[in-house]
């Protein structure tokens, strides 16, 4: 691993002030899954590490009025245990749980597959797929933004981790007759990228036979995790039947733009897969929702 | 030049104090600083799990792991299983179960088994083998392995 110095840092405003003293040369650490890898590759150069994780209150998981507050130095398996997600966000639950290996949940962060920016990112999958917000902190102050809005390319992202903090994500608690979840497959069921992930989150009428707003969010198929919002118009104010289905599920793979990946899957093979884990994911959210 | 710091943790239940570079990784630090070989390096990015140790009793790759994360932390390699002579009883199964061939991945899938049985003391077999899903063997197998954790879980 390359870098001169590390520093712990104990509050959001002492890591921003190391960050701005070293004006572009220090970069945040969470897990550091990913970023330790880059950094032994040589593929990032930091001269000073920021660890985050022992900010206090920043690896809390809490309920906020209507709002879950997911802290960014939240782990995955942290997010797979707790009660409060596995009951109020099946996917991200779900989403968590499928990541690396245990070894790499039991230090990986929302946040840091957030900020890796990869358009498969089952962390990221999920979060917009919840319609999630993530707050930014920086020298100026703290302000919530969409996740979606923080995506700009495979591996970029809008947030400048030499100089702002995600301190905690949010999104809304699950109303009645609303429900979600994430489907996924890889080669092996660990240490596998995804070939296709799907994270489906529909809200129901109230005696449940029509979708009243579904978010469909699907990877690896546009440079950054895709929303698949032509599907999810598709599927609005609809009643719940085997066609319904078929046309969302249709329309998802039409608007998807998978690529062919010599190492994991043909675009062919990916759109059949888009079709069976968007149909799979569609009928489990709905099933949760009716409770 | 890299800076160096005090890390203080407690490894295998004594308090050790040692001299480490900002960029030192955990594994580098047990091995070429402390002499605990047992906990092996092998893909460095996380994969194959033979640097599995447990920090606070949860498995981490310590290949990937900045020794500075280990600062206050109870740190337990496979150094640390065995009471003097009397081998930790995942280590006698294994044994016993002949999931023990070249041994490269054996500390790593040890300790992984160790974490499981620390928080979930009767697993089912497919939470062992979630358990040991970041652990690569390519000698062995994984049945020997899986029966061998089966059989402690099951006699306790």
């Amino acid at each position: 691993m390359m870098c001169e110095d590390y520093v712990t840092a104990s509050t959001v405003e002492e890591a921003l002030a190391t960050l701005a003293s070293l004006r572009g040369e220090a970069r945040l650490i969470a897990g550091g899954t990913d970023l330790v890898i880059q950094l032994q590759r040589g593929e990032r150069n930091v001269r000073c590490l920021v660890d985050i994780t022992r900010i206090p209150a920043l690896d809390d998981i809490k309920l906020d009025n209507s709002y879950i507050v997911v802290g960014a130095a939240v782990t995955f398996s942290q997010i797979e245990r707790s009660l409060l997600i596995r009951e109020q966000a099946p996917v991200l639950a779900e989403a968590a749980s499928r990541v690396g290996s245990p070894q790499i949940r039991n230090v990986g962060t929302l946040a840091g597959n957030v900020v890796n920016a990869q358009p498969a990112a089952d962390g990221s999958i999920a979060l917009l797929t919840l319609d999630a917000e993530s707050e930014i902190a920086n020298l100026t102050g703290r302000q919530w933004v969409p996740v979606a809005s923080l995506f700009v390319s495979p591996g970029i992202s809008r947030l400048d981790a030499s100089a702002e903090i995600i301190t905690a994500f949010r999104f809304r608690t699950r109303g009645p007759r609303e429900g979600s979840a994430f489907e996924r497959l890889a080669r092996r069921k660990a240490l596998a990228l995804p070939l296709i992930n799907v994270g489906v989150n529909v809200l129901l009428s109230a005696d449940g036979t029509h979708v009243r707003e579904a978010r469909i969010t699907i990877g690896p198929v546009a440079p950054v995790p895709f929303r698949a919002k032509e599907a999810e118009a598709t599927l609005k104010d609809r009643s719940i039947n085997q066609e319904t289905i078929a046309q969302a599920v249709d329309v998802a793979v039409r608007e998807s733009k998978p690529r062919t990946s010599l190492l994991r899957a043909s675009k062919e093979y990916r759109r059949e897969l888009i079709r069976t884990l968007t149909r799979r994911a569609l009928l489990r959210a709905i099933e949760t929702a009716k409770g | 030049m890299a800076r160096t710091y005090q890390l203080q943790m407690n490894l295998n239940g004594e308090d050790v104090e040692v001299e480490v570079e900002a960029s030192a990784t955990l594994a580098y630090v047990l091995r070429e600083q402390l002499g605990l070989t047992g906990t092996k390096i092998g893909c460095e990015e996380g994969e194959c799990g033979a640097c599995t140790v447990l920090v606070d009793g949860q498995a981490i790759n310590s290949c990937l792991y900045p020794a500075m994360k280990a600062a206050g932390r109870r740190i337990l390699t496979v150094e640390g299983l065995a009471q003097k002579d009397k081998l930790h009883p995942l280590q006698r199964a294994f044994i016993e179960h002949g999931a023990v061939q070249c041994g490269y991945c054996t500390p790593g899938v040890l300790l992984s088994a160790v974490a499981l049985l620390g928080q979930n003391p009767h697993p089912s077999e497919a939470e062992i083998r979630r358990a040991i899903s970041g652990n690569l063997c390519r000698c062995t197998g994984y049945i020997k392995i899986v029966r061998a954790i089966q059989e402690v879980s099951q006699t306790d």
